[in-house]
């Protein structure tokens, strides 16, 4: 994490282009995502079934992925784990250098993204190639990605053609949308045809059948699986549902919820290696990174049902405005609010739980109803009760201030004095437009996201209490 | 060779708060409790469920004809043709009766990548097709051949007998269930993609153009081949 989301946000609120493109973006899949929910009269029953396997999932998280580590096996799957980013990139490492692999193409993947994996990779002199149109425009870009489901959506048309121009080293190139996306096809296209090892990601692990799925659009993926001989997944070790046939539940949520379809193009299902069909070997990395930890909170558990979907970040008000760059971490969103000061132990990222107004709009889309605004209080009282633990934070302004603010709404007689203190000292401060746009010192941190109003000249208890006497 | 493996069940098993796993009863138990309010098996007719097949694909860009078992490869060579398809690849184990006898037709299912590559088209079968989502499920094996197959040439054409179509997800997970480690590939209209501007592209990496001829389905209308 390089700045923390205040900073990161006042720079991107000043990037229009960016602001444009995510409110563009943001509208179309919300809309299309609307009507193709409304559709389905049994969604909420989807929602509860969809929330109801995940939770039950983590509470038996062991078994679940034991009985996948043996169903993958026997099918002739290699199944390993790794406690953390650098251990999973070890392993990933071991298997290419061991098969002198020195180029791999690669899968969308937020988990690889999350454990550094291509940097990692490069570092050994292997070069990892992102096949997903989006992601190849966030690669050759040197970029990092905006959003999950739709990870260039800061980039413009003429700024892709200008980058392909320059990264392919064509000579020409149209600027539409099919122009563009016929360049990256004949691109990729001798990559696909030549590669020897692809690494994935995975949407779910069917601990039943051991096997694997991936649901994607552009058949970069389908590639990916079926034609190099090797095949490295990486996953989380939460991405496990119990059986093949509660995919019937989330084929029919994740589609809807990510890209407001009906269904992607492809959903790819494998079981370990098949003869002459895809790879002749199959590895599986089941990732920890911090998910054990955040499964032993029974408060914020609920985090690790994602399905990572997206919808939470379309309907975000703060995301909308900002985009996914200002969250610093590779997830963005309501979401990544809350996963990505978890997977760090609240040690980067404290700042993201704030980065909410707690209107709740990502509960209600959530395909597997985490309530988010729940695990984010939460998790905003964790990070507190961790800075009082240490002398600045508490004698911080923070700290300070919460606890005069909870001294003072505790008591009706001392929020009256309080109010009458502050209309008295806001008269400076208050704008033309009869609102704070400003506050000095401490209490900037709340005036730079938001304009306060005053208070008012007369509270709502005092006009209460004058009502009162007035009707009697 | 997996040292983590122990640290993290471990570290999982404290976290829930218990020293094993959990018994294999109470965990087929607790999954068997989960609420399964959804919709799960169909309400429409076989005539209303092939019509919503059709239009869902034709939502997707796919062109559908209907026609009788006994004119597929009459169908499909209007098709084939209509695409200007000189080299054309359909998997072991497709229908002798599906293959249109006037074109130059491989079997290619042992074709190496580089050489589905130098192929215009494919024809396949299906396992299930279901009707609320305009989608094709194929598995590896007879008449639809190793997953390659239908993935490098740039036009698919498949055909889907109306008794393998199933209105709802639900359904097709179940008829699909007994063959479920196969490799399995669900298609919902030609690949795609709106990564730029949110504009949607139709041909990405998979096949540009996918087709489906609808056999033996309760209305028939040859005229539909001719028109498309
Ligand atoms: S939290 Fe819910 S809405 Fe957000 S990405 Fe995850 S599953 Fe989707």
């Amino acid at each position: 994490m390089t700045a923390s989301f205040p900073a990161a946000a006042r720079e991107l609120l000043r990037n229009a282009q960016l602001r444009r493109n995510v409110a563009h973006a943001t509208d179309v899949i919300r809309h299309k995502r609307d009507r193709v929910v409304e559709e389905r009269e049994d969604w909420q029953e989807l929602r509860d079934a969809g929330s109801a396997i995940r939770q039950h999932v983590l509470e038996n998280l062991d078994s679940y992925l034991l009985q996948f580590e043996e169903a993958c096996s026997a099918a002739g799957g290699q199944v390993h784990w790794a406690r953390d980013a650098a251990e999973a990139n070890r392993i990933a490492l071991a298997i290419l250098s061991s098969r002198e692999v020195r180029e791999v193409i690669k899968i969308k993947s937020m988990t690889t993204e999350e454990i550094g994996l291509n940097a990692a990779l490069e570092a050994r002199g292997i070069s990892a190639i992102e096949t997903d149109l989006a992601e190849l425009i966030v690669q050759l870009g040197h970029d990092v990605p905006s959003h999950i489901v739709v990870p260039a959506l800061h980039k413009n048309r003429q700024q892709i053609r200008e980058l392909f121009l320059r990264e392919m080293g064509l000579d020409q190139l149209g600027d539409t949308a099919e122009d563009l996306t016929a360049a990256a096809r004949a691109w990729l296209r001798r990559r696909f045809l030549t590669a020897r090892a692809a690494i994935s990601g995975a949407n779910f692990l069917i601990a039943e059948t051991g096997g694997v799925a991936i649901v994607e659009s552009e058949g970069n993926g389908r590639m990916c699986l079926t034609l190099p001989p090797l095949l490295i997944t990486i996953a989380g070790i939460e991405k496990v549902i119990p059986s093949f046939r509660d995919l019937e539940v989330f084929l029919q949520t994740l589609p809807r919820s990510a890209t407001g379809e009906r269904m992607n193009p492809y959903n790819s299902i494998w079981t370990g290696t098949t003869g002459a069909d895809g790879p002749q070997e199959f590895h599986v990395i089941l990732l920890d990174n911090g998910r054990s930890r955040i499964l032993a909170d029974s408060e914020s558990r609920q985090t690790l049902k994602c399905i990572r979907c997206g919808a939470c970040q379309n309907v975000c008000p703060v995301y909308r405005q900002t985009g996914g760059h200002a969250y610093g971490s590779v997830y963005g969103g309501p979401i990544g609010a809350i996963l990505t000061p978890q997977l760090h132990n609240l040690e980067q990222g404290a700042s993201l739980p704030y980065a909410s107004s707690l209107c709740g709009a990502c509960y209600e889309v959530c395909p597997v109803k985490i309530d988010i605004p729940e695990v984010l209080i939460h998790l905003r009282s964790e990070i507190v009760a961790r800075e009082q633990h240490t002398i600045g934070g508490m004698l911080g302004p923070w700290n300070l201030g919460m606890q005069a603010a909870a001294r003072i709404f505790a008591s009706g007689e001392r929020m009256e004095t309080a109010q009458k203190l502050g209309r008295a000292i806001q008269r400076p401060f208050a704008g033309t437009s009869g609102t704070i746009e400003s506050l000095p010192f401490l209490l900037s941190g709340w005036t730079q996201s938001r304009d306060l109003r005053p208070i008012p000249q007369e509270s709502f208890r005092a006009w209460w209490a004058r009502r009162g006497k007035e009707e009697s | 060779m997996t040292p983590a493996r122990e640290p993290i069940l471990t570290r999982i098993r404290t976290g829930l708060g218990r020293p094993g796993s959990s018994e294999p009863d109470t965990l087929a138990a607790g999954l068997s409790a989960l609420p399964r309010g959804y919709r799960t098996c169909a309400n429409l007719p076989a005539r209303l469920r092939e019509e919503l097949f059709i239009e869902r694909l034709r939502d997707y860009g796919v062109e559908v004809a209907t026609v009788p078992a006994s004119t597929v490869a009459g169908a499909a060579a209007v098709r084939l043709a209509a695409r200007q398809a000189r080299s054309i690849v359909f998997p072991a184990g497709f229908p002798a009766a599906w293959l249109p006898g006037e074109f130059n037709m491989l079997e290619g299912d042992l074709l190496r990548p580089e050489e589905l590559d130098r192929v215009d088209a494919v024809l396949t079968g299906c396992t299930v097709a279901i009707a609320e989502t305009g989608t094709i499920v194929l598995q590896t094996g007879p008449a639809q051949g190793p997953r390659r197959l239908s993935l490098i040439p740039d036009y698919h054409l498949c055909i889907v007998q109306a008794s393998q179509l199933v209105q709802t997800v639900p359904e097709a997970l179940e008829k699909l269930d007994p063959t479920a480690t196969l490799p399995t590939t669900f298609i919902s209209g030609p690949s795609a993609t709106s990564d730029i501007e949110m504009t949607r592209v139709r041909g990405v990496h998979g096949p540009r153009a996918l087709e489906v001829i609808l056999t033996g389905a309760q209305e028939e209308s040859p005229r539909l081949d001719e028109a498309v």
